[in-house]
């Protein structure tokens, strides 16, 4: 027989109470140290799905490349691969067999000289950062031994990019003792011009870095003339000077909508290739891919022979342990979607930038500086400065949920500032349409506000101007001085009608 | 008015998806395939690919994470689509990240003042931090040496050969020599009288490993450090020492809170530790902190400015996904000290478990220690007949993968298995286990060795059977 018993009041059972009320949402969270004691799990959860709810929504950040939306199905899958530790190959060599695939697909798309029956030369990074440290790196030690074999200095490599470059290259420079030798743009110019790059080369470059899908305007860099170029520079000199191209938006985008361009492993100079998987391969962060021309053009003293349980597995990797969810997923898109899908899902992307493109163009207000031909983005500038910049724009368009960076350019053009939108899958039409009449609202509402200052800055003058002392010209005063003036006039008004009675 | 109309071109969805026929035609391995297929069937053939890898909760020679709470996974799913990155998009994240920092550092007594904040950064994993705190170590070397007028490209580190294979990568990706410390027979790590020899002016850095990975010895990086100031005292070079506690570092101060291995020693400038092995994460998180900001040196750090935010950032990759940074700190508010200590003690209680449960079978030697990390090492008393090998081949057929290595040296002759104590290796998991390695010794004691195995022998006996077949052959009868 079960007695019933009224609920002790000295013991709190913890799993009584409400999440919110309870005493572990009462207490601050913990900062600097680690909490003593436990806390309940649905709290936690409840604890920290709140915090992040402050954080900004993916699918409306519009700054970024990295896809932010999957097919449920692939969120299956990434789910279940979760603790699935990917470096373990012997004991996931399924897993393993998948990241080969996909650099064999990815490396037929990009036209590598490999038989058919031959296998690609490639691994699968956690990004393009990595895939092109690996990159850096195999060009870096390649020039070294030729140096060494011809007794020549090696100790100065450097390398030669476009003042566009994404930040990794810096970093790769800067890490590996490699000088970095930027071609400077300019205005109109927005990406390495191959004259003044081939210009820049001498015999301790270790390579040229090209561009496919310049982060700043989304334009392809004219690789074919750069091989050109190169190709004779090459000659003359006897150096043998090769080419990285850095297709981490353009890898996707280019074979499907550009067939005719010629960018990849069909030209001869070209030894390596990067491209984010997690960009236009339509994947979640947390992968990317590098793959090189030739077995001779990765130096087998860079890769590792690891051997476990007798399997002989080489490795050429920055990091070790990471999930294995990405190159599942990629796996998934090549298969789920084919050349035809990824061939559709980039023509919609283009035609929704072209709807964003001309909604913009409609206001009459900004430059168009991307181009049409590149990465499916728009980066348009105000035609006016004068009053108010892009970052204002993009600061009031937070309002509305929307985050649209604003950037300047960077060497020699720093005095150009652009707003750019990234356009995704998930970006859809309509939503194009929402981001041109929201920036119209902002933009009307700036306008606004510039003329109402207008607007009080002559009404103070005049009445400055009635008061006397001046010579009745219109003056120029600072929002600062208008703004005192103002307040003080409140502050006499209201110290006026302050009365003793009851308010 | 609607005619039904029969299906004439075939209507993929109607189709099981076993039998239609994107399922019929072989997959594409080598080359992208032109058209598109159903979500469903991609779905259907990627997992039931999948079936034939190994069970991840059955890898018991990982020490990296393989079960987290439905709560935590469901955070995780959340954030899948978030890239880290993008700190000034995510500024809660980002936090969230500058929090774990912090309270990393403080459980390594870092030298810090209340309201300080520490300097660290989260990583893809130990990879990722051994290779940003070796950059910072030999950036301060060069800066040291350049100011001191004195060659500076020679550097190098002193490790055990016991290191991990990142720390190779390093060495040679970043062009420093590697000084190892050799092991010998029955000791495993690196003996900190012989590296502290090792050290000349042109060392970075020593290298001490807390959680060796072959038998999760802890090295003491206490007498090190001792040695070392002395050394340090002797000849004025400022030899720092850098601790990889990528398994130790979330065991040490939870079972073992007196064992000085920190920032308690002042030689110490930098800690790795792998949020995704004790710090119960899935795979691709790692810390890594120094001590204070001059042990960081400026150059190194990049600083992004994206619409006005300045955010100093040190790392090597740059777009990732943020969910196990959340779930880090799931991890770290979830369980708190306490928390930790429990699963701990219990991963140490499991191990005892499984070390009593072998020795009683009286096959094999205990090679690791009782203190360290909680993983079972152990080799054949016998392996004349059949080696550690043959007995992890077997093993994989009950469904366990446990490996077998060979020591490196100078200890090569020396073959271990090794079985590593995850928080979700229950105490039945043990016992099974054991149960199973029994059954598998049964089954090598009676076959024939491989040695046996007679070339010779093993022709004539097939010839004879041949000759044997072939005369019953001259028949004319029907089969």
């Amino acid at each position: 027989m079960v007695l019933s018993k009224a609920v002790p009041s000295s013991s709190h059972d913890a799993s009584l109470d409400c999440t919110f009320a309870s005493r572990y949402v009462r207490a601050p969270l913990p900062r600097f140290k680690l909490p003593e004691e436990s806390i309940p799990k649905e709290a936690a959860y409840q604890v920290i799905n709140d915090e992040l709810m402050l954080d900004g929504n993916p699918r409306l950040n519009l700054a970024s490349f990295v896809t932010t939306w999957m097919e449920p199905e692939c969120d299956k899958l990434i789910m279940a691969a979760l603790n699935k530790n990917y470096v373990d190959m012997d004991e996931y060599p399924i897993t393993t067999e998948l990241q080969n695939r996909c650099v064999n697909m990815i490396a037929h798309l990009f036209n590598a000289p490999i038989g058919e029956e031959e296998t690609a030369v490639g691994v699968g990074t956690v990004g393009s950062s990595e895939a092109i440290m690996l990159a850096g790196l195999a060009f870096k030690r390649k020039w070294q031994n030729k140096r060494k074999a011809e007794g020549m200095p090696y100790d100065k490599p450097n390398i030669v990019t476009g003042a566009n470059v994404q930040v990794c290259w810096e970093k790769f420079a800067r890490y590996f003792e490699v000088e970095l030798k930027e071609v400077k743009l300019k205005e109109g110019y927005y990406v390495m011009d191959p004259e003044k790059a081939v210009a820049m080369v001498d015999e301790n470059t270790i390579c040229v870095a090209a561009i496919l899908g310049s982060t700043l305007t989304g334009e392809f860099e004219d690789v074919n003339k750069l091989n050109e170029l190169l190709t004779e520079k090459n000659k003359e000199t006897g150096w043998d000077v090769p080419i990285h191209v850095d297709a981490a938006s353009g890898g996707f985008i280019a074979p499907f909508l550009y067939k005719d361009l010629v960018w990849d492993f069909r030209l001869p100079l070209v030894k390596s290739i990067n491209v984010s998987g997690h960009k236009y391969g339509l994947v979640y962060a947390g992968v990317g891919w590098v793959v090189w021309r030739s077995k001779e053009d990765l130096p087998d003293e860079l890769v590792f022979h690891i051997n476990y349980l007798g399997a002989d597995q080489p490795t050429f990797t920055l990091n070790f342990s990471k999930g294995s969810s990405q190159i599942i997923a990629q796996y998934y898109q090549f298969i789920r979607l084919g050349f035809e899908g990824y061939k559709n899902i980039i023509e919609n992307c283009m035609e929704n930038a072209k709807v964003l493109r001309q909604g913009l163009e409609q206001t009459g207000k900004f430059n168009i500086v991307s181009k049409e031909v590149g990465v499916p983005l728009v980066a348009f500038a105000l035609k006016d400065r004068t009053y108010y910049t892009v970052f204002d724009i993009s600061e009031n368009l937070r309002r509305f949920g929307w985050i649209v960076p604003a950037y300047t350019m960077p060497a020699d053009a720093q005095h150009i500032a652009v707003l750019r939108v990234v356009v995704r899958e998930d970006f859809s039409r309509s939503l194009a349409e929402w981001l041109v009449s929201d920036i119209h609202k902002v933009v009307q509402e700036l306008d606004e506000q510039v003329k109402h200052v207008t607007k009080v800055v002559t009404t103070q003058v005049d009445i400055t101007a009635r008061g006397g002392g001046t010579d009745g010209a219109l003056v120029h005063k600072s929002e600062q001085e208008i703004a005192e003036e103002v307040i003080t006039y409140w502050k006499k008004l209201v110290s006026r009608k302050k009365t003793s009675g009851v308010c | 008015m609607v005619l039904s109309k029969t299906a004439s071109e075939s209507d993929v969805s109607i189709h099981s998806t076993f039998a239609s026929r994107y399922v019929r035609a072989s997959l594409p391995r080598f080359r992208m395939p032109e058209n598109s297929i159903p979500k469903e069937a991609a779905y259907q053939i990627i997992n039931d690919e999948l079936m034939l890898d190994g069970n991840p909760r059955l890898n018991l020679a990982s020490f990296v994470t393989t079960w987290m709470e439905p709560e935590c996974d469901k955070l995780m799913m959340a954030a899948v689509n978030k890239n880290y990155v993008d700190m000034d998009e995510y500024p809660v994240t980002t936090e969230l990240q500058n929090r774990c920092v912090n309270m990393i550092a403080h459980l390594f007594n870092a030298p810090l003042g209340e309201s300080e904040t520490a300097v660290g950064v989260g990583t893809v994993g130990s990879s990722e931090a051994i290779m940003l705190a070796g950059l910072a170590f030999k950036r301060k070397w060069q800066n040291k040496r350049k100011e001191q007028g004195l060659p500076y490209d020679k550097p190098n580190i002193v490790t055990g050969a016991n290191v991990q294979v990142c720390w190779e990568k390093f060495a040679r990706y970043f062009e420093v020599e590697l000084k190892e410390v050799k092991l010998s027979e029955g000791y495993y790590v690196m003996d900190p009288e012989k590296a502290v020899q090792m050290v000349d002016e042109n060392t970075i850095c020593v290298a001490a490993i807390l959680g060796s990975t072959l038998n999760g010895e802890f090295e003491d990086v206490k007498l090190l450090n001792d040695l070392l100031t002395k050394k340090n005292a002797e000849t004025g070079w400022d030899t720092p020492i850098h601790v990889d506690a990528a398994s130790g570092g979330f065991i040490a101060p939870f079972l073992y809170p007196e064992l000085e291995w920190d920032f308690r020693l002042p030689l110490v400038k930098s800690i790795n530790v792998s949020g995704h092995k004790y710090g119960l994460v899935y795979a691709g998180i790692g810390w890594c902190i120094w001590r204070t900001k001059e042990d960081l040196p400026e150059e190194l750090i990049f600083h992004i400015n994206y619409l006005g935010a300045d955010q100093p950032t040190f790392t090597l990759n740059f777009s990732k996904g943020s969910s196990q940074v959340i779930a880090q700190y799931y991890q770290l508010i979830r369980l708190g000290f306490e928390g930790y200590k429990n699963i701990m003690e219990n991963c140490q209680e499991n191990a005892m478990v499984l070390k009593e449960g072998l020795e009683k079978t009286g096959r094999f030697n205990i090679v690791s220690k009782d203190n360290g990390v909680p993983l079972v090492a152990f080799s054949l008393k016998d392996n004349s007949r059949h080696d550690e090998f043959e007995v992890s081949e077997f093993l994989r057929r009950f469904g366990w993968i446990l490996p077998a290595y060979t020591m490196p040296p100078d200890a090569q002759n020396i073959t271990v298995l090794r079985v590593v104590i995850r928080e979700d290796f229950s105490r039945t998991l043990a016992e099974r286990l054991v149960l199973d390695i029994q059954k598998v010794l049964h089954e090598l004691d009676v076959m024939p060795s491989k040695k046996d195995i007679d070339i010779q022998k093993t022709k004539s006996v097939a010839a004879a059977w041949k000759r044997f077949v072939e005369d019953k052959k001259k028949t004319n009868g029907i089969c």
